[in-house]
């Protein structure tokens, strides 16, 4: 079986075309809906009998405290996690993140790595890297080893191959690793938990991600269902947690809070099948679990993202998903259209942080302002107004509002601008306004019956007879 | 300077407002104050609903169950806790027929490893509770109950004493002092090991244990 890391260079602002192309795949469009629909109503019902608006304040509260103290937090979670014996390191972007994961690697002597879930090794493109330093990266979460086979990545962020049906699924295992063309998911399912038994057996070192590190006790916090997790973090001699640095919370109480809202939000479920908590690496009497545990603490961008007031609130995220299982455009043209590591609202608030507006454009264009995934958020980030104030940024050439994200006015034109101007001088003229729109409505055959893309889809509207301060004044008459 | 230094540095100069945090009111986690009949009650509803199987049993009848569950599965080998009482319990009883043959994980996993992935049906462990609202047991792996015992064998069996099973998760936390310190690993376990990556289908015993039987003991 090969495990060819998937590293297909999307070019982010191609975003348009692949929406296009996206659009009128009726695949993607069936196994989106089909998916979506489903977590939607599942999510509703898990809430039932609960307060969960206050249930959702308590959530934004607690990441809020969290965030506030966040520097303390840090520091007093690295204290507790080195008192118990796990190792601390921390990098400023992914680059560095991924050659201290190699450092370890390479001290252990390790050739092969097998990974847990984790987004933010996404983020630092890990598989690749790895791979480039002759060492082996296995996914064993069940949809991110179908996303690796199909050397592609994750379309959704809870469910990574939510893209694909079974047939297609069965296809791309038949062909890669030999097993029977079934439509049957429970013989899928064991040939690959047969698969990876081996693998896990024989990996060097396991990578996790990390949804919660508690500072008090010093814990890690993993959310699962498959116990490739538990497998990831317990089997192999070495562990490897890597995290972004705003996972960091004050107690275990707040857990507790998060917990109850991330996977009733996440796939409508009360709770995961498995929640691990790992403290520390194997103690001497133990007879299992790894001799050596780290955790590195990973920035890129989020200290940026945290000096701005109204950006921060991005960073309350808890990675459930539920802004894209209810966004009316990612229901439509699915995880990979986007380009980006997190797909769908968040990603479109995300990413242009982390890209900057110039590469990420079109992202906070992508969206209907519906408001669903600000309504929807567990821990309530105003997604829909962090949108308006991004797109704003992306034209705003009159730097009135200092930009904390790259690529300010990335998105201007010089002939929108134009047009914006002139629109403003004739509005602020009555003589000219009153001339103008007169002159409009008279030489209204002339106006073009289309306009751009706008028309495909509807009719362009006429300019009336008369202006409205004719019509008044016949009225007044 | 260290990538730590700078990181902190950003963050403790931040250059926008104060950032000041509601206080947390925790009252919404609290559930009603159930009776014991009805966390089990609750408690057995919901794992029912994710696949786990509850058998109620008294202190004097719990082995009866395992020998049932076992046999009905024809297992050849149970993994068993050497100094908990449950597995004092089992030795007393190792004579019995329908028992299959009581394994000990006494010694380190790097020397058996490929036993236990390949050889071992089922695998019986203690918990230090339950959370009736969500279904879970509460297991802190020991020396005497290695983790992977949970984990790798096909079949797990939890045993759950009735008095243990606590309403919420907060509560838990709570009642049993988790923050004064925490173990090596600590486990929410709520249902056989699952997936739903194959199109929203859910298929059971992905890559930990496809049954998970739960023996509470009232």
């Amino acid at each position: 079986m090969s495990a060819t890391t998937p590293h297909p260079h999307i070019d982010v602002k191609e975003f348009h075309p692949r929406a296009h192309e996206a659009l009128h795949n009726p695949q993607i469009r069936q196994n989106f809906r089909k998916a979506m629909d489903g977590l939607m109503s599942k999510r509703k019902a898990a809430f039932e009998g609960w307060d969960l608006e206050t249930l959702r304040e308590l959530g934004a509260n607690v990441r809020l405290r969290a965030l506030a103290n966040l520097p303390d937090l840090l520091e007093q979670l690295e204290q507790k996690l080195t008192e118990n014996g796990i190792k601390v390191h921390w990098a400023l972007d992914g680059d560095e993140a991924c050659r201290i994961v190699r450092d370890i690697c390479v001290a252990r002597e390790a050739k092969s790595v097998i990974k847990g879930k984790s987004m933010v090794s996404e983020e630092m493109e890990l598989n690749h890297f790895l791979e480039g330093e002759g060492i082996e990266a296995l996914e064993s979460d069940l949809g991110e080893y179908i996303v690796q086979l199909a050397n592609e990545t994750p379309s959704h962020i809870i469910m990574p191959a939510i893209h694909k049906n079974t047939g297609e699924i069965s296809e791309l295992m038949h062909e890669k690793t030999g097993t029977d063309l079934s439509h049957d998911v429970e013989y899928l399912t064991a040939a690959a938990r047969q698969q990876l038994r081996e693998k896990f057996m024989n990996a060097d070192v396991g990578v996790s991600g990390v949804n919660f590190a508690v500072a008090e006790t010093g814990t890690l916090c993993l959310v699962e269902n498959e116990g490739n997790g538990r497998m990831t973090t317990t089997v192999p001699p070495c562990h490897i947690a890597v995290t972004g640095i705003e996972k960091v919370v004050p107690n275990l109480a707040d857990v507790s809070a998060l917990l109850a809202l991330l996977t009733r939000s996440a796939t409508g479920q009360h709770i995961t099948t498995y929640f691990n908590m790992i403290s520390s690496p194997r103690k001497a009497d133990e007879l299992d679990g790894p001799e050596e545990v780290h955790l590195v603490l990973v920035d890129n961008g989020r200290s940026v993202i945290y000096q701005d007031d109204e950006l921060l609130d991005t960073l309350r995220c808890i990675r459930c998903g539920a802004c894209m299982n209810h966004c009316p455009v990612y229901t439509r043209v699915g995880g990979h259209t986007y380009g980006t590591t997190y797909p769908g609202p968040i990603g479109k608030i995300l990413m242009p942080h982390l890209i900057g507006l110039d590469e990420g454009r079109h992202l906070p264009s992508a969206s209907s302002l519906c408001g669903a995934c600000g309504e929807v958020c567990p821990v309530k980030i105003p997604i829909p107004d962090l949108l308006v104030r991004l797109r704003r940024e992306s034209v705003d050439g009159d730097k009135l509002h200092p930009a904390k994200v790259r690529g300010h006015g990335a998105k201007r034109t010089p002939l929108e601008a134009a047009i914006w101007k002139f629109w403003s001088w004739m509005h602020s003229r009555p003589g000219i306004y009153r001339t103008g729109t007169r002159f409009a409505s008279r030489f209204r055959k002339l106006q073009p019956a289309r306009a751009g893309a706008w028309t495909d889809f509807r009719t362009a509207p006429k300019l009336a007879g008369k202006t409205l301060h004719q019509q008044l004044r016949e009225r007044g008459k | 300077m260290s990538a730590r230094d700078i990181i902190l540095q950003r963050l403790r100069n931040r250059t926008g407002g104060d950032l000041v945090a509601p206080a947390s009111d925790f009252s919404v986690l609290e559930r009603p104050d159930w009776s014991t009949e009805e966390r089990i009650e609750r408690f057995e509803k919901i794992i029912e609903s994710v696949h786990g199987e509850v058998h109620r049993c008294t202190r004097d009848n719990w082995i009866d169950h395992v020998a049932e569950v076992l046999s009905a599965r024809k297992a050849r080998n149970l993994l068993i806790p050497s100094q908990h009482q449950i597995g004092q319990d089992l030795r007393a009883h190792a004579e019995r027929d329908d028992l299959p043959n009581l394994l000990i994980y006494d010694e380190p996993i790097e020397s058996w490893q490929p036993a236990l992935f390949n050889d071992v049906d089922a695998g019986i462990t203690s918990t230090r509770g339950g959370i009736a609202e969500t279904g879970s047991l509460i297991l802190w792996p020991t020396a005497d109950e290695p983790r992977l015992m949970s984990l790798v064998p096909p079949i797990h069996i939890a045993v759950l004493e009735a008095s243990q099973i606590y309403t919420t998760l907060y509560e838990a936390l709570d009642a049993q002092n988790w923050k004064a310190g925490m173990p090596t690993n600590a486990l929410l376990i709520s249902g056989p090991s699952k997936t739903a990556d194959i199109e929203q289908t859910l298929a059971y015993g992905v890559h930990g244990p496809k049954e998970l039987i739960v023996l509470i003991i009232e």
